[in-house]
């Protein structure tokens, strides 16, 4: 011992937690380290020659100013909960599954193909287009996300290259489509989806009900929070979440306890890229309503990461920090400069790892000399 | 189509990878994982043109390169070394972060003017050798003919240094290496600062020598999960990681250029008649990563060689086991 910790009033000691943590207090250390993460992007803003306050107060009004705004934060919301939920079932068996965003693409090409190809004609009803184009978004992301994952239990190849190489190769991909095969006079998009490809929105009831009138919120979200509470009941409350979660915590165990791990690799991204594919067929169909790539491959994979990793793998807490995040993308939009809602994503992840030492650790503060 | 004029552009091109994949190599050699690359390069392609374009003097804006990636990249050294976090959630953080810093900083930085690069020229006599003096030695960026030099010294440091030495012991069994007084925490944060620095330097050989100018994101492409990736293929050994930075190099190079003349070996060639399958070209770097991460990881459990035995794992002092 040194003389300046002997004659320190106080020293501060790290040892490891050993009893159980209150419920709330991983709660309340990540919204800690939010908080901590919008002062320090604040700081980098000042910095970078910005008003960070104005910023956060843009931000804020932009999104939940008034119910018009606010319908559009969910509609930025929804393909974020779905990539979030992608994220959250990978991660949670410890596979690192970054190509949720290719998966999404994939996702938005499938859905896309039962309309241009033409699958289904232009004419079809509403009811059967939906479930179709579902059906076709989730099993172009599951094959997407099959990739990796068969390459992880067959080679033992690393699946967050892998798969972030697939988000490359999905973007070309849609490019050859939108440019080469289904461009509309030249330019880099596809026509316009017929109405019965589109998912209802909110503002489609405003005659019945005056309230919804201008609300762009779509029949995504509905998809989202049931997909949410699917997954829930899937990780908590069924045998094949109970190995999901097996395998992600203790491997060993899990191989002793004779779950077929290389099987579940396999499954599980699978499951993670239709999720995302999923996310990719709401947005086509509820949002952009043809083929495009800007809007398509904006993003949403990279930013289910953060949601994903803030809601700590829970599904239904993916919902709310989605929507949070929807609205750091509606309003950033306008926000100068442009990087500010990517860099501030950044730092909220750091200060959400960084804080997760709180929860492994207590730092002890003991008065004087031991 | 002239494969020798290819070539000697791929080994430029390829240059940005060699700087990363050392980096990385380094980094990945003392037990840590830096998913974070593609981020400290695009900090690095950032300052290294916005601090050229500031002072006028490119060598300026390659330091600022180096020290700015080396700094970021040791909040992961922080997070992962002394708060024991994961390496895989850390190092894409990192990414998350210096993609945004990068963008935010770099605002405006694209419409910026021309900047004084740094020199080509050829090496005297070696550029006299038939093909290869033509390919290696002849005009090429100065940062080139660093990437040379890095090579064989890597391979020598690690393997026949008592530096090296110890790089390999912290990476391999920590505790070991530990209880010998070596203080692995302290050199864990060094080579983490490494890799950031090669990183930064593999940022600056793009903005200011391969593909002058910032042009936000796209500056790197995903060159840096590249790099990663090749970390796998080099099997941690810089000789194979300069054949496969070069290699790749040159691949990216061929695509941009098969798509010029309008005959191909005789044929009448495709890639000019029908410029769609231009996408299927650009798919190929990221196809080629992932057929090269199959074939190094078969290999390594052919060849029972892996990664270092403690990457990926936290160093906690007085913890039983590696």
């Amino acid at each position: 011992m040194t003389e300046l910790t002997k004659r320190a009033p106080f020293r501060i000691r790290v040892e490891p937690r050993l009893s159980e943590m209150p419920a709330w207090y991983p709660a309340l250390i990540s919204f800690g380290a939010l908080v901590v993460a919008l002062i320090l992007g604040g700081v980098l803003i000042t910095l970078a020659g910005g008003d960070a306050l104005l910023s956060y107060q843009h931000i804020a009004k932009a999104s939940f100013g008034d119910t018009g705004v606010l319908s559009d934060t969910i509609v930025k919301a929804t393909p974020i909960i779905l990539a979030a939920l992608a994220c959250s079932v990978a991660f949670r068996m410890k596979l690192w599954n970054i190509g949720a965003e290719g998966q999404f693409i994939m996702g938005a090409f499938g859905a896309s193909a039962i309309v241009l190809t033409p699958v289904l004609p232009a004419e079809t009803s509403r009811w059967i287009f939906i479930p179709v184009m579902m059906l076709a978004g989730m099993a172009a992301g599951a094959a997407w996300g099959f990739i990796p994952g068969f390459l992880k239990a067959k080679f033992n190849v690393n699946e967050i290259i892998s798969s972030l190489m697939l988000n490359y190769v999905a973007v070309a991909w849609v490019n050859f489509w939108i440019f080469g095969v289904w461009t509309e006079g030249g330019f880099q998009m596809s026509p316009k989806f017929p109405d019965g490809a589109s998912l209802p929105r909110l503002l489609e009831y405003s005659k019945t009900f005056p309230a919804l009138r201008g609300l762009t919120t779509h029949l995504g979200l509905l998809i989202g929070i049931v997909a949410a509470v699917i997954l829930w009941l899937i990780i908590f409350r069924s045998r094949w979440g109970y190995e999901i979660r097996l395998i992600g915590d203790n491997p060993r165990a899990a191989q002793y306890a004779g779950i077929n791990i290389t099987n579940n690799i396999i499954y599980v991204m699978a499951l993670s890229g239709a999720l995302a594919g999923l996310g990719g067929m709401s947005e086509i169909a509820g949002v952009v309503h043809r083929l495009q790539t800007a809007p398509i491959a904006a993003g949403y994979g990279f930013t289910g990461i953060i949601v994903a990793w803030l809601a700590k793998l829970n599904p239904l807490a993916i919902i709310f920090v989605s929507i949070l995040f929807g609205a750091l993308i509606l309003a950033g939009r306008e926000i100068q400069p442009s990087g500010v809602p990517k860099m501030i994503q950044g730092i909220i992840l750091v200060c959400l790892i960084a804080s997760d030492f709180l929860l492994r650790y207590r730092i002890v503060i003991s008065r004087g000399e031991e | 189509m002239d494969f020798t004029i290819i070539l000697q552009a791929g080994i430029a091109s390829g240059t940005v990878l060699l700087f990363a994949t050392i980096g990385e190599l380094f980094c990945e050699r003392a037990g840590v994982l830096n998913l974070g690359v593609e981020g400290m390069m695009l900090i690095g392609a950032m300052s290294a043109f916005s601090v050229t374009i500031a002072t006028g003097n490119p060598w300026l804006g390659v330091l600022a390169a180096m020290l700015f990636a080396g700094l970021i990249s040791q909040i992961h050294a922080f997070i992962v070394i002394t708060l024991q976090a994961d390496q895989v959630v850390s190092g894409l953080s990192l990414t998350f972060l210096g993609a945004g810093i990068s963008l935010v900083l770099g605002e405006g930085l694209s419409k910026a003017g021309t900047v004084s690069l740094l020199p080509n020229f050829s090496i005297p006599l070696l550029d006299m050798i038939p093909i290869l003096g033509k390919i290696f030695f002849t005009d090429q960026s100065i940062l080139v003919y660093i990437g040379y030099l890095l090579v064989p010294l890597s391979w020598y440091y690690i393997n026949y240094t008592r530096p090296g030495l110890h790089l390999r012991a912290i990476g391999e069994y920590p505790s070991a290496a530990d209880a010998l007084g070596i203080n692995v925490f302290r050199m864990r944060y060094f080579y983490v600062f490494v890799g950031g620095m090669l990183a930064g330097l593999a940022g600056a050989t793009i903005s200011l020598a391969v593909s002058p100018g910032w042009f936000s994101e796209l500056t790197t492409g995903g060159q840096g999960w590249i790099a990663i990736g090749l970390v796998i293929f080099a099997q941690w050994d810089p000789f194979r990681a300069a054949i496969g930075s070069y290699a790749f190099g040159a691949l990216r190079r061929l695509i941009l250029d098969i798509q010029g003349p309008t005959l191909l070996l005789g044929f009448a060639n495709p890639f000019y008649y029908n410029p769609y399958l231009g996408f299927f070209l650009q798919m190929l770097p990221y196809l080629f990563t992932v057929a090269v991460l199959v074939i190094g990881s078969r290999e390594a459990i052919r060849k029972r060689i892996g990664a270092p035995a403690a990457l990926g794992v936290p160093y906690v002092r007085g913890e039983r086991g590696k």
